[in-house]
């Protein structure tokens, strides 16, 4: 099968309006002769949700949420980026565009991302007529904040909150389509499977998570807008049950994989405590704008601070390697997220880490309280100081903070092409459940840009050239393709609810994550991955024999719904570690130890790396199919990223 | 690095709606003070789950206090003793050696109980259904520089708008009243330009909606207000009377 990305013929800044005059419409009275399937409720899924049935189609949105609301969206904090040029200062949709591909390590398509950056503006206009309330200037105007990776400010936020007040405004106008009777809203469901007839998608398999009932529901379209797979790490900053598994079951119908070992791991959350912890809380990477990142200078002082026998407030200024300083004189503490991640990896692994763990490097305030005062101190940061003290009982304002990196977002996801179709027909993939936009490495502010951009801005045109194709005629749910899906979601539920063994889900899960991390983390080696994969497959068989689910199908079972969802993590796992192995260039926040300049900072290889890797799924136990989408630069030159 | 905890936990366990429940007690050992009240859960579970028996449901999902998903009434006081956080935010070491600690779910007719410590709170979202938006399409909206709101105003509205929709309002109240949270949203649009053309006819269909779902009434306790983990003041309650009387005696036409 060949690859065609479908990105319109012409100059990049016409591609997208040349593209949405070609694209088939559907008759405003015609549109409501079809169903569309919205899988996932968060920006991306409720944005399109609403967009479509406002536009007349009817639409069945699913969550396994109690509510649309809870989606993780909900957690973003920073804000969303927009090239409105309020600030006068420069910006354009050019430049937005540009931030964003160089950002991406030069791994994502031009013509998806100048169209990201050209629909952005109407994002912030939308939001604001919804009741968004951003954050404002005393006139009266929205405010905007610069973030890393950009010279200009562009970023509109809404305190600490941003990514809740926009899914609400997306939930608001869900709300008012399910009022009107155009979106079905289905919560507490979750996605089993998707159902394909004659190659096409034409509905999916859910379970009711309350009662158990395996369904099945019909549609001339299916929209996945499911998240991230940060989870398969098993300790990331996503909520608990976000998860790969309708991504992963398309994947297993057709639907190609894309740069799967693509994820972004950010520099500034607080380090794990102990076994048991559940999942790892950020700090804003603000932070780093005045704290300053260090490790003791030895070994020795390391292991003292470690056991306690002396205090971090003992240390002296001659013993503390302000490495990011001392490494990138010129960035100092605000390299990219990528650097100053390996780099506090680098640390650890010295055996310089601090904290009970040493698994820690110290973010440090003293130097910005002693030159602004504690007041402006707590003014700026004191909401991150009172939840770093509420998590940790200590105080920062006295003394250091500990800060480790963790798994925040995902690059990869499924493959789509401009229309956001994926390589089944009718199956479509928005928002940070696709790969289209950050290539290997998504900067600040954009995934919130994203996940609306696809939903209010790409599918209603684009959805419709599909639709309009295949005309308005009924889809059959007693075709025999829906009783063959749902007696493979039946099968698999019993075959997972049949594990008696002796070890939890939870402890399968946790396994995996350490694997995943300490192989196909950070910084990776062709042996290291090679060792991991075997790893990763000894460990799904003895799952399969050794796990312990508890409870039956007919009842809200949450540890079966995890034991589903860690399932489908230690296949995807597997898949990550094929396409880490693929590819030996360092990347983005990919760092392969065997590429790296005479510096050691990353080497990136555009001559045999400037690819999409899109995966083909080929039967249990079979190695994937590498497909690959060559990556077309006219209008950027490929440059190497320095921050010296 | 303080001692791990012993402790004797209470739980509420309820096979399902249909089920009588109970309190089942369960002995928690070594409880790290690190740990959130989630975690000492998950390892409560896990030991469950290994001895053959049902883990304890509870609704949880992004775990730093924004989704709104947690809930849990503990001693007696919706998401813990502690004030300004959720569950999910609440960690051991705000409990002692040797503590029993009593948890239950949200009680309310309007949010049965689905298993154990999960409740339905449909509810809520029902009630956003009924008019918590402004009626725009996507597309064809004014720039969003072409009304300007002060920011007194815009502030206003944030503190309103930053309801998580968790329940705990209702779960503290004695007469088990949403009234917090339908005003946090019905002030929120009305406070702002762009909520104005639906406001008598949004707090009038709101305040029906959560008539209809059996949500009691509000008696000026003010228990809501010292239990959100968001700080919503009761203020918005004002507002939104005002709007409903305004809406019921001299606006009836734009409703």
């Amino acid at each position: 099968m060949k690859l065609d990305a479908k990105i319109p013929e012409g100059p990049l800044a016409e591609k997208w309006s040349k593209h949405k005059f070609n694209l088939k419409l559907v008759n405003p009275a015609n549109k409501r002769k079809y169903t569309v399937i919205v899988v996932g409720t968060g920006l991306a899924g409720a944005s399109a949700a609403a967009s479509l049935a406002a536009l007349g189609y009817n639409v069945k949105a699913f969550c396994y949420q109690d509510s649309p609301r809870r989606a993780h969206s909900i957690a973003a904090q920073g804000g969303i980026n927009a090239a409105k040029n309020y600030q006068n200062d420069g910006d354009s949709v050019h430049r937005l565009f540009y931030d964003t591909i160089k950002g991406g390590d030069y791994r994502a398509r031009e013509g998806n991302v100048y169209r990201l950056a050209e629909v952005s503006v109407n994002i912030i206009d939308q939001c604001v007529a919804q009741g968004v309330p951003f954050a404002r200037e005393y006139g009266g105007l929205l405010d905007n904040r610069s973030f890393g990776g950009s010279q200009v400010s562009r970023t509109f936020y809404a305190r600490g909150q941003t990514g809740q007040q926009l899914l609400l405004g997306a939930y608001s106008a869900l709300n008012r389509q399910i009022n009107l009777g155009k979106v079905q809203m289905f919560t507490r469901h979750e996605m089993m499977d998707v159902v394909k007839i004659e190659g096409e998608a034409k509905g999916i398999v859910t379970r009711d998570l309350i009662t158990g009932e395996i369904e099945t529901h019909a549609a001339h379209a299916v929209l996945l807008c499911t998240g991230g797979y940060g989870n398969v790490f098993y300790l990331s900053t996503n909520a608990m049950g976000c998860n790969v598994t309708a991504a992963w079951k398309a994947h297993k119908r057709g639907a190609f994989f894309a740069n799967p070992c693509f994820t972004q791991i950010h520099p500034t959350c607080i380090p794990v405590s102990g076994d048991h912890q559940s999942k790892l809380t950020l700090m804003s990477e603000s932070l780093r704008n005045d704290g300053r990142v260090w490790a003791p200078k030895t070994v020795e002082l390391a292991q003292k601070l470690r056991s306690g026998e002396i205090k971090v407030t003992d240390l002296k200024e001659e013993d503390r390697d302000y490495f990011l300083e001392r490494k990138y004189p010129a960035f100092g503490n605000l390299v990219p997220r990528d650097v100053a991640s390996r780099n506090a990896k680098e640390m650890v692994d010295e055996g310089r880490g601090v904290g009970a763990s040493g698994i820690a490097v110290y973010l440090d305030f003293a130097e910005a309280i002693g030159r602004l005062g504690e007041d402006a101190v707590r003014a700026r940061y004191g909401n991150l100081f009172d939840m770093y003290q509420q998590i940790t009982d200590e105080n920062p304002y006295k003394q250091p903070m500990r800060i480790y990196p963790a798994v925040h977002y995902t690059m990869g996801g499924l493959w789509v092409d401009y229309n956001l179709q994926t390589t089944v027909k009718g199956l479509y993939c928005l928002g940070e459940a696709n790969f289209s936009d950050h290539g290997a490495n998504r900067l600040g502010a954009s995934a919130l840009m994203q996940g609306l951009a696809d939903g209010y801005f790409v599918i209603p045109y684009t959805l419709g050239d599909y639709l309009a194709t295949i005309g308005p005629k009924a889809v059959d749910v007693k075709h025999p393709s829906f009783e063959e899906a749902k007696k493979n979601v039946v099968d698999r539920v019993n075959q997972l609810l049949s594990l008696k063994g002796t070890k939890t889900v939870n402890e399968y899960h946790r396994e995996l994550g350490h694997i995943m991390w300490e192989y196909c983390g950070m910084a990776r080696t062709e042996a290291g991955l090679t060792k991991a994969k075997g790893m990763i497959r000894e460990l799904r068989e003895d799952f399969w024999k050794n796990a312990l689910v508890s409870g039956s199908n007919n009842e809200f079972n949450q540890s079966l719904e995890n034991a589903g969802r860690v399932a489908d993590f230690l296949e995807l796992g597997e898949l990550m570690i094929d396409d880490a192995l693929d590819r030996k260039e360092s990347c983005g926040g990919h760092f392969r130890l065997e590429s790296q300049t005479e510096e050691g900072e990353a080497l990136r290889d555009d001559e045999n790396y400037a690819y999409a890797a899109a995966w083909e799924y080929k039967g249990d136990d079979q190695d994937e199919v590498l497909h690959k989408e060559e990556l077309v630069f006219e209008n950027v030159k490929l440059s190497q990223r320095s921050y010296k | 690095m303080s001692k791990n905890m012993n402790l004797t936990l209470k739980v509420w366990r309820q096979k399902n709606a249909d089920t009588k429940g109970k309190f089942v007690t369960y002995q928690a050992g070594h409880v790290s003070p690190d740990m959130s009240f989630l975690e000492m859960l998950d390892v409560v579970n896990e030991d469950l789950t290994k001895k053959g028996d049902d883990p304890i449901h509870f609704d949880h999902d992004c775990r730093e206090g924004i989704c709104g998903a947690c809930s849990l009434h503990i001693n007696g006081r919706p998401h813990g003793p502690k004030h300004g956080i959720t569950t999910c935010q609440l960690h051991m070491r705000s409990f002692n050696d040797n503590d029993t600690v009593v948890i239950e779910p949200w009680r309310a007719e309007a949010f049965p109980v689905i298993r154990d410590l999960a409740v339905d709170r449909g509810a809520f979202d029902r009630i956003q259904a009924a008019g918590g938006f402004v009626s725009v399409n996507t597309g064809g909206v004014p720039d969003a520089n072409a009304i300007a709101i002060p920011k007194v105003i815009a502030d206003e509205a944030f503190n309103s708008a930053t309801c998580i929709g968790c329940g705990a309002c209702v779960a503290a109240c004695k007469n088990a009243s949403a009234m917090l949270f339908v005003s946090a949203k019905v002030s929120q649009l009305a406070l702002l330009p762009q909520g104005q053309p639906e406001r008598y006819h949004r707090v009038q269909a709101m305040v029906a909606q959560m008539d209809a779902e059996g949500f009691g009434s509000c008696t000026n306790t003010g228990a809501c207000e010292a239990e959100c983990p968001k700080e919503i003041s009761i203020t918005n309650i004002a507002r939104m009377n005002r709007d409903y009387f305004t809406a019921k005696l001299i606006k009836q036409e734009e409703a």
